[in-house]
């Protein structure tokens, strides 16, 4: 087993608070524990290669049911108007376009929705302050979920 | 075998699909509209995405955003059961341009077979007997036109090419209304379709419809499931379907079926298709190919017992069919009764909430259908909400069952056309069998 794989699941430990770590990769396995800790039941994790947006993926369904929350109160939400991939800056490298806390005039670009490898900027259609962003950046979005909240002045 | 699909349709359908996906192990995505969040199917699916708000333009029929909903979610091909984009040429291109598995034929196909035109050309190649008609388009010639329609002979029917499933036609009995006739189906087709388009067949007076179901894989194996009788139809909708076709000899059935089988082959057909015909005198005039499941599918799959939506799945995963022609054998009869939610009399729409709904059930009935107690049948769609088949070694036998389920029925809260149904399965001439195209419109007084 690579020294580097298993110094990277004894950085995993540390940061996490499991107590207990067993993976098997083929014949070979490792056990990494913490050492004095309490008496754990053992779990076996499966450590799949990580991937962030498969797991948001699943949740696409239940989004917009967590999120709409009820932040009606609080402002206008802008809610997705196409299917696709949230993006909030216009390229990786850039800054958002926008940050909590920023005034927004109408006309002003949120983000971007990529949907068939054409990048939609997705603008204001009111003033005000933005209070909340409710989706994060390479997060799928559906038609008319929630993405950011307006309170308008 | 797909791992994950879109199925971009709603409903009855979806639901038939989302079946088949779940016993082949395929991963399921609902896509939906603003209205449709609480379908069954969606419940049901792996994954669901909202595709758009309600009006269907906006929704199930908005190419990029059901593209993009395949693409958020890895699927790896699209189902488009039937209606909206299942015959859309450039929707099928794009989805297969896109990187997806389209669950029906080739783009090209779709688009050869769609104009009817093109179509009865490549069936007339075939060998397949087409319509007497104007085998072309009509021009603007005043007595080229009079001419043509006195070679077929009155009456005549005049025909838009981008039309289909029963508009952008109209019946000209004489030569005093056929100039202005053409003219009026022209302006139709031309706001209907884009596309002012119109040929000229004959019409016929007393013919039934019968259509072919066949399936094609991607190995050069197609056959033919037997024939439907779909003859029950108001404003060329249908109404009731059943298969075999009453009176159809196995002789004339395998002659025809090895016909369309021929004509798949010279098109390189891929998948399920249906070729409608209109029988009379003993002879098959060929008027349109359908490339998709159809909605009478059911009748075929219980005479013959394939599962036609999982050989389209196992056909889009590349796999050869699971059927050889020696395999299909037709056993006993089935009859599918529509209902849809609306005024049994006047067949105004009934959309709302299902107050009460009961299905029936028993040996030989089947029911496929999305709605449940407690549903809301939204106004924006067609008005189907389900299918009720019954299926038995005899045509009166599933006669009886039929009448049997409609009486077991209850579907309370919204009009259906169910009492429509109980009337004619107790249709003497129906009960006989092989009434034709124009019965039930005579029947109902409408014309």
């Amino acid at each position: 087993m690579d020294i580097r794989k298993v110094k990277k699941l004894i950085e995993l430990l540390e940061e996490s608070g499991i107590a207990e770590i067993e993976i098997h990769e083929g014949e070979e396995s490792v056990r990494i524990s913490r050492g004095g800790s309490a008496p754990l039941p053992q779990t076996m994790v499966n450590v799949p290669p990580v991937d962030a947006s498969s797991s948001l993926k699943t949740q696409l369904s239940t989004n917009e049911n967590s999120s709409s929350g009820d932040y009606s109160n609080e402002g206008e939400v802008i809610t997705a108007p196409m299917v696709g991939i949230f993006y909030s800056s216009p390229s990786p490298d850039q800054p958002p376009f926008v940050n909590k806390g920023q005034n927004i005039k109408i006309g002003d670009v949120l983000c971007i929705i990529e949907a068939m490898k054409i990048m939609n900027q997705i603008e204001a259609d009111i003033d005000g302050k933005l209070v909340r962003i409710l989706v994060e950046n390479g997060d799928p979005v559906e038609y008319g979920q929630p993405l950011f909240v307006i309170a308008q002045s | 075998m797909l791992e994950k699909i879109v199925i971009a349709n709603r409903g009855e359908i979806a639901l038939r699909i989302l079946r088949a996906c779940k016993e082949l192990g395929i991963k399921t995505v609902a896509t939906y509209s603003v209205a449709d969040r609480e379908q069954k199917h969606v419940y049901l699916a792996d994954e669901s995405v909202c595709i758009g708000p309600a009006t269907s333009i906006d929704s199930y029929l908005n190419i990029p955003a059901v593209i993009s909903a395949a693409e958020v979610t890895d699927a790896v091909g699209i189902h488009p059961g039937y209606g909206f984009l299942s015959e859309n040429a450039d929707f099928a291109e794009r989805v297969e341009q896109s990187g997806f598995t389209f669950v029906g034929p080739k783009a090209e196909t779709i688009r050869v077979m769609g104009d009817k035109v093109s179509a009865i050309k490549v069936m007339k190649k075939a060998g397949i007997l087409c319509v007497p008609g104007s085998d072309g388009p009509l021009g603007d010639d005043s007595k080229q036109l009079m001419k043509t329609a006195k070679e077929i002979g009155y009456p005549i029917i005049i025909k838009a090419a981008g039309g289909g499933g029963g508009r952008g036609m109209r019946v000209v009995y004489s030569e005093a209304t056929l100039l202005k006739s053409i003219t009026l189906t022209r302006a139709e087709a031309a706001s209907s379709f884009g596309n002012d388009i119109v040929y000229m067949e004959k019409f016929l007076e007393h013919p039934r419809h019968i259509e072919i179901q066949i399936l094609a894989d991607e190995h050069g194996n197609v056959i033919y499931l037997a024939e439907r009788d779909c003859s029950m139809q108001r404003r060329h909708q249908k109404v009731i379907e059943e298969a075999p076709a009453p009176g159809l000899s196995e002789k004339t059935r395998k002659k025809i079926g090895e016909l369309c089988v021929k004509a798949c082959k010279t098109i390189s057909y891929r998948g399920a298709g249906t070729f409608e015909f209109l029988y009379e005198n003993e002879e098959f005039y060929f008027i349109e190919m359908n490339t998709r499941i159809q909605v009478e599918h059911p009748v075929t799959e219980m005479i013959t017992g394939v599962d036609i939506v999982k050989e389209q799945l196992r056909v889009a995963s590349g796999d050869p069919l699971n059927y050889k022609q020696a395999d299909i054998k037709v056993r006993g009869h089935a009859i599918e009764c529509r209902i849809n939610a609306e005024d049994p009399e006047t067949f105004l729409p009934s959309p709302g909430t299902i107050e009460h709904y009961h299905p029936p059930g028993g040996f030989g009935i089947r029911v496929d259908t999305h709605v449940y107690q407690g549903y809301k049948v939204p106004p924006y769609y067609d008005s189907m909400i389900g299918k009720l088949i019954a299926h038995a070694e005899t045509r009166e036998l599933a006669l009886s069952r039929l009448s049997m389920a409609l009486s077991e029925i209850v579907i309370d809260g919204i009009k259906t056309n169910i009492p429509l149904h109980q009337n004619l399965v107790q249709d003497t001439a129906f009960a006989a069998g092989g009434t034709d195209i124009h019965y039930l419109e005579n029947k109902l007084g409408i014309k």
